[in-house]
């Protein structure tokens, strides 16, 4: 399922900060989101994720299909790290997480509860929640963050993979990750007329 | 519904309720003073404002701790419902605070000259009061989520909110201890539990989607 989004305008703490944002992700494809810091990257994975309202636009095939990963990983630091992605895993319905731990590395850490981790290894444990949700599109939040090169290359891998069996990817990064993806430019926002018919939906 | 698990595993910090209640109820007598009449005739009511008061001591952790890691985004994007999420944080928050709570309300009615008859009462209404007051505490908790130290005004929230549910089941301990007939405080308070916890996870889940943008 392909996931379209069409003149999205998006706001963050009432400012306009992006608008007229159309693209099209179609399974096997990856699209990198590229631009500034403050230019509302985050602000459009929550929008598309279904957190935010946006000021207009549609996002459309992504009901039910969309994992988001955010800036921070969700893990109870009480719980050790198979706790935790059993936890998320029961949560979507899935069983099987060895292939996630695997796929990041963490078979050794399994035991070690997700509060002695490195933010390194924390970071690692949040991307591999993506594989146990077991949706096909994945958007992304700077995943790259506190990784360090190999983690990065066995987190590139896990994408290659999941573009392969047929998923797709939306990813906010500044560094090259070496896939073979499209890469979305988000410019600064230019001061243009809103055509906002609903005043009160400016506020929302 | 294996997030209570969790809940309770991670929620720790239950025993502060716990300890609460029981420094509440073993200061009455004293600053009272020894007066075994009047003790036992205020005995219901300072249970059941012990309760609540420990009850609304645990509300801000409730779900401030899984907004700072990020797991409550990270649930709302999962495929169960907000209700179902919060509902079961409500149901959690319950076993570990008002539950023990209930258990140790019968213990501390001795330091408080409980009448005989009344322990049953106590505990009785105690039991059907405290899930309306997890439910309402995590609407409390919704509504102040994204505040930092949101804690004073999650109580000035929750509070009004509590009064129906402690003046019916304070009333129906009191009766009961008395040796009064108790059916219409009890019922009115079955019906208060009963009606919050029906309702008040669609207003708490309405309103997280609010703080959640």
């Amino acid at each position: 399922m392909s996931l379209n989004v069409s003149d999205l305008s998006i706001a963050r703490g009432g400012l306009p900060v992006l608008e007229r944002i159309s693209f099209e992700l179609k399974p096997g494809q990856a699209l990198i989101l590229r631009g500034p810091n403050g230019i509302g990257k985050t602000t459009l994975l929550r929008s598309i994720a279904g957190l935010q309202p946006p000021l207009g636009g549609v996002v459309s095939g992504g009901e039910d299909q969309i994992a988001y990963a955010a800036h921070s990983d969700g893990l109870k630091s009480a719980l050790t790290v198979t706790e935790n992605l059993q936890f998320w895993a029961r949560v979507f319905g899935t069983h099987n997480i060895e292939p996630a731990l695997q796929a990041y590395n963490l078979t050794t850490l399994r035991d070690r509860p997700a509060g002695a981790l490195s933010a390194g290894q924390k970071r690692r444990l949040g991307l591999s929640r993506m594989m146990v949700t077991g949706r096909p599109i994945w958007v992304m939040d700077e995943p790259t963050v506190s990784l360090d090169q190999a983690s990065v290359a066995l987190f590139a891998q896990v994408v290659r993979t999941h573009l392969e069996a047929g998923g797709s990817a939306l990813i906010a990064t500044h560094i090259d990750l070496g896939l073979d993806a499209r890469v979305l430019d988000v410019g600064p926002y230019k001061a243009a007329p809103l055509d906002i018919d609903d005043f009160d939906g400016g506020f929302l | 519904m294996r997030d209570l698990r969790l809940a309770v595993r991670a929620g720790g910090g239950f025993g502060l309720g716990l300890a609460f209640f029981l420094i509440v109820t073993v200061m009455v007598p004293f600053s009272v003073g020894p007066e075994s009449d009047l003790l036992a005739r205020i005995a219901p009511g300072v249970l059941w404002l012990g309760a609540l008061l420990s009850c609304l001591l645990s509300l801000d952790r409730l779900l401030a701790l899984d907004w700072e890691d990020g797991s409550l985004d990270l649930l709302a994007t999962a495929p169960l419902p907000l209700e179902a999420v919060v509902s079961i944080k409500a149901l959690a928050h319950w076993i570990t605070t008002g539950l023990p709570l209930v258990l140790a309300a019968p213990v501390l009615g001795v330091l408080l000259n409980l009448p005989l008859e009344g322990f049953k009462w106590v505990v009785i209404s105690l039991l059907l009061g405290t899930p309306a007051l997890s439910v309402i505490g995590t609407f409390g908790a919704a509504l102040t989520v994204g505040l930092k130290r949101g804690g004073l005004l999650l109580s000035l929230l929750v509070m009004p909110l509590y009064v129906p549910t402690l003046i019916f089941g304070a009333e129906a301990a009191r009766r009961g201890a008395m040796g009064m007939v108790v059916e219409t405080p009890l019922l009115m308070l079955a019906g208060i539990s009963a009606g919050v916890i029906a309702l008040m996870p669609f207003a708490s889940a309405a309103v997280l989607r609010i703080n959640l943008r």
